[in-house]
């Protein structure tokens, strides 16, 4: 069956997607920093699911290394989702260019450098997809969070332009805008429940909306009418807002 | 947030734990007393309770799979539901399973939980063939019936209260059909419900719904469900969409007649007195699974599940009086299962035992704990006992009466440390 590469495999949405996938057939090619600590659960996967899961050693800020790890997947993969992210503290960021450089090469930079590849190779084939998992943080820039919330800004673009340019040769491109979710990255967060979706759910999902064809999948649903009013509120109004 | 149990009651708050490697697991068990474990939160009453919790659940991943064997090694927290879905389509399934596939593989062993073919198979404990488990001073050990019987004999049915379960390697059994044949008997009265246990008491699974508000000449009338699974081959398994209980129910919903219509209703259904189905693994095993929390529909004052067994010698008389009351009292709901059950294994704490057990649900209301002590003390009077995985209110002495080996499981507890460091709610009501 068809290979699916999850990029960042090891945060909690990854897993989730990958297991998903497998449940469906696919086989995985995991890829990320330190890949030898996804060992466990790619038996895991492969137990339940019977598929192939192959772990691949991945940096997404090392820019020079992915022409060659692209070049070394073989069979070459049917679908990419990148779910590498970072978030540090926007005070951290403020304080720390380092912080900062790393976020926006982490979530923008470095994802720009893979897809590049990937979109290069499956518009020539005219087959296959690509997801982003970016994040509604990206929709509006928001003193809490902007130096994040403006890398995954600069990554919906991307997306929403490559999906443009691919539109042809028939490869789909899913953006992915979570809101809340129950991940490592928000453990001990005080959020309202109603908001918060589990890495099971976007899972699912993110599955469904690819199967689908879909553009933009808002997960939960009702970011995208969170987002709508965020969006609506005038910049003079909300300059002088925390939100 | 804190965690509850099945019952939602009692509602207690509580410091939850969550641990990736074991020296997390380590650190709390060296610096924290009174610990309980904790999987999925299907024990009705307070037996996985406390004020500080260790949650097994997220500990989710399959190892390995001996496809030879049979023998399958996961994590604690794996549910039973997770195994199914994996192994049934390539002709596997549990030798053992209670009436929930939400379980997690370490609160089957904690509860040495039972099924529908108990009289054939037995308890989990039987397809085990080891675990490991975090004891009271942090050490690992490996547990096997043959190689530590005593920790085995312990864990075992022991309620979490030796130690954390990290993983366990147990045997499937192989078949060749997710479809069973299943024979349903309606019976009039309790000496026909025990005639037909008995006669089809070499049939692999068997269980009995029972009418617990009939009166009179129909008390112990029930539809016994016998059960064995096809050889056609088919093994499609797939996991169907579940209904849920969006909210939870007003508690005056649940009624007594209410109940009365739907047992009614629901024996109707069955127009013979012998009659034959073909159903899936689901329908048969798991009926209550398919709604999604279904305890919601008690109320917000929760509800208890009363089970308890009764030697075979006494079950007769024994039910016939347990039933005369609980029908007298108006209370009780149509989740009301019988079972004939196999001979008693030698773990300290394991419930079944050769005889008749009734489980039965009970809203939490005015009145209900007076009519469950009356029930113990009918209970102890046959030299019945009763099952922690659902209790939340026996006391210490009732408690004492049905379990010969109870000593012995204080006296390890002690010797080995694990009574101050391992304590539930229901631990320190009946004092294990």
């Amino acid at each position: 069956m068809s290979y699916i590469l999850i990029i960042g495999a090891k945060s909690d949405i990854a897993k989730a997607t990958a297991k998903e996938y497998a449940k469906h057939g696919y086989d995985l090619y995991l890829a990320a920093r330190n890949s030898s600590e996804l060992e466990e659960f790619a038996t895991d996967v492969q137990l339940r699911s019977g598929v192939d899961a192959k772990l691949k050693e991945f940096d997404i800020a090392k820019f020079e290394t992915h022409q060659v790890f692209y070049e070394s997947l073989e069979p070459k993969p049917l679908g990419v989702i990148v779910v590498a992210g970072y978030m540090a503290e926007q005070k951290e960021c403020q304080e720390d260019f380092t912080k900062t450089l790393n976020t926006i090469n982490v979530n923008y930079t470095g994802a720009v450098s893979i897809l590049n590849i990937v979109s290069n190779d499956m518009e020539k084939n005219k087959d296959g997809f690509i997801v982003g998992v970016s994040s509604v943080a990206g929709d509006r820039g928001r003193k809490a969070n902007y130096i994040y919330g403006s890398s995954k800004a600069a990554f919906s673009s991307y997306l929403s332009g490559l999906r443009n340019r691919l539109y042809e040769s028939g490869v789909k491109v899913l953006t992915v805008k979570p809101g809340f979710v129950a991940t490592k990255m928000t453990e001990g967060l005080d959020l309202p429940e109603k908001l918060i979706a589990s890495p099971d759910e976007v899972a699912s999902d993110i599955y469904k909306a690819q199967q689908k064809g879909k553009d933009i999948l808002y997960t939960k649903w009702i970011w995208r009418w969170v987002m709508l009013v965020i969006k609506m509120i005038p910049e003079w109004r909300f300059k002088g807002m925390s939100l | 947030m804190s965690l509850m149990s099945w019952g939602v009651y009692p509602k207690i708050k509580n410091t939850v734990f969550k641990f990736n490697e074991q020296k997390t697991l380590r650190k709390i068990i060296n610096e924290h007393d009174k610990l309980i474990p904790y999987g999925n939160g299907r024990s009705y009453g307070d037996s996985a309770l406390s004020s500080k919790i260790i949650h097994a659940r997220p500990k989710d991943y399959f190892i390995d799979f001996n496809e030879e064997t049979g023998l399958l090694h996961v994590q604690t927290g794996v549910l039973l539901s997770e195994i199914l879905e994996s192994f049934v389509p390539r002709g596997w399934f549990l030798k053992v399973t209670p009436g929930t596939k939400l379980i997690t593989v370490g609160g089957a062993i904690a509860s040495d939980i039972h099924g529908k073919n108990h009289h054939v198979e037995g308890c989990f404990s039987e397809c085990i063939k080891e675990f490991n488990i975090m004891l009271a001073d942090g050490e690992v050990a490996t547990c096997s019936k043959e190689a530590t019987p005593e920790l085995f004999k312990a864990t075992c049915g022991g309620q979490g209260l030796t130690g954390i379960i990290l993983d366990a390697k147990i045997y499937l059994k192989k078949i060749n059909s997710q479809y069973i044949d299943q024979t349903t008997i309606k019976t009039k009265n309790l000496k026909e419900t025990f005639e037909a246990f008995e006669e089809y008491q070499d049939k692999p699974y068997s269980v009995a719904w029972i009418d617990c508000l009939a009166k009179g000449n129909k008390i112990g009338k029930c539809l016994l469900m016998i059960g064995d699974f096809r050889d056609d081959g088919k093994l499609d398994y797939k996991v169907k969409k579940q209904k849920s209980i969006l909210f939870t129910f007003p508690s005056f919903v649940l009624n007594n007649w209410s109940v009365r219509v739907f047992n009614w209703l629901y024996y109707g259904k069955f127009k013979q007195r012998i009659s034959k189905q073909v159903v899936d693994i689901d329908t048969f095993f798991y009926p209550l699974d398919a709604i999604g929390r279904w305890n919601r529909i008690y109320g917000k004052s929760g509800f208890t599940q009363y089970q308890f067994i009764l030697p075979k010698e006494s079950s007769y008389k024994g039910l016939e009086e347990i039933l005369t009351a609980i029908s007298k009292s108006g209370k009780g709901s149509f989740l009301a299962v019988l079972k004939l059950y196999g001979k008693a294994n030698d773990n300290y704490l394991s419930f079944p035992m050769e005889g008749y057990s009734l489980a039965l649900d009970f809203k939490i209301e005015k009145g209900l704990f007076d009519l469950l002590d009356k029930l113990d003390e009918i209970v102890v009077k046959y030299k019945g006992r009763i099952y922690l995985a659902k209790d939340v209110c026996v006391s210490k002495e009732i408690f004492e009466k049905g379990y010969p080996q109870i000593e012995t499981f204080r006296r390890y507890r002690k010797e080995n440390k694990m009574d101050s460091k391992f304590q539930s709610l229901q631990s320190k009501r009946v004092g294990i």
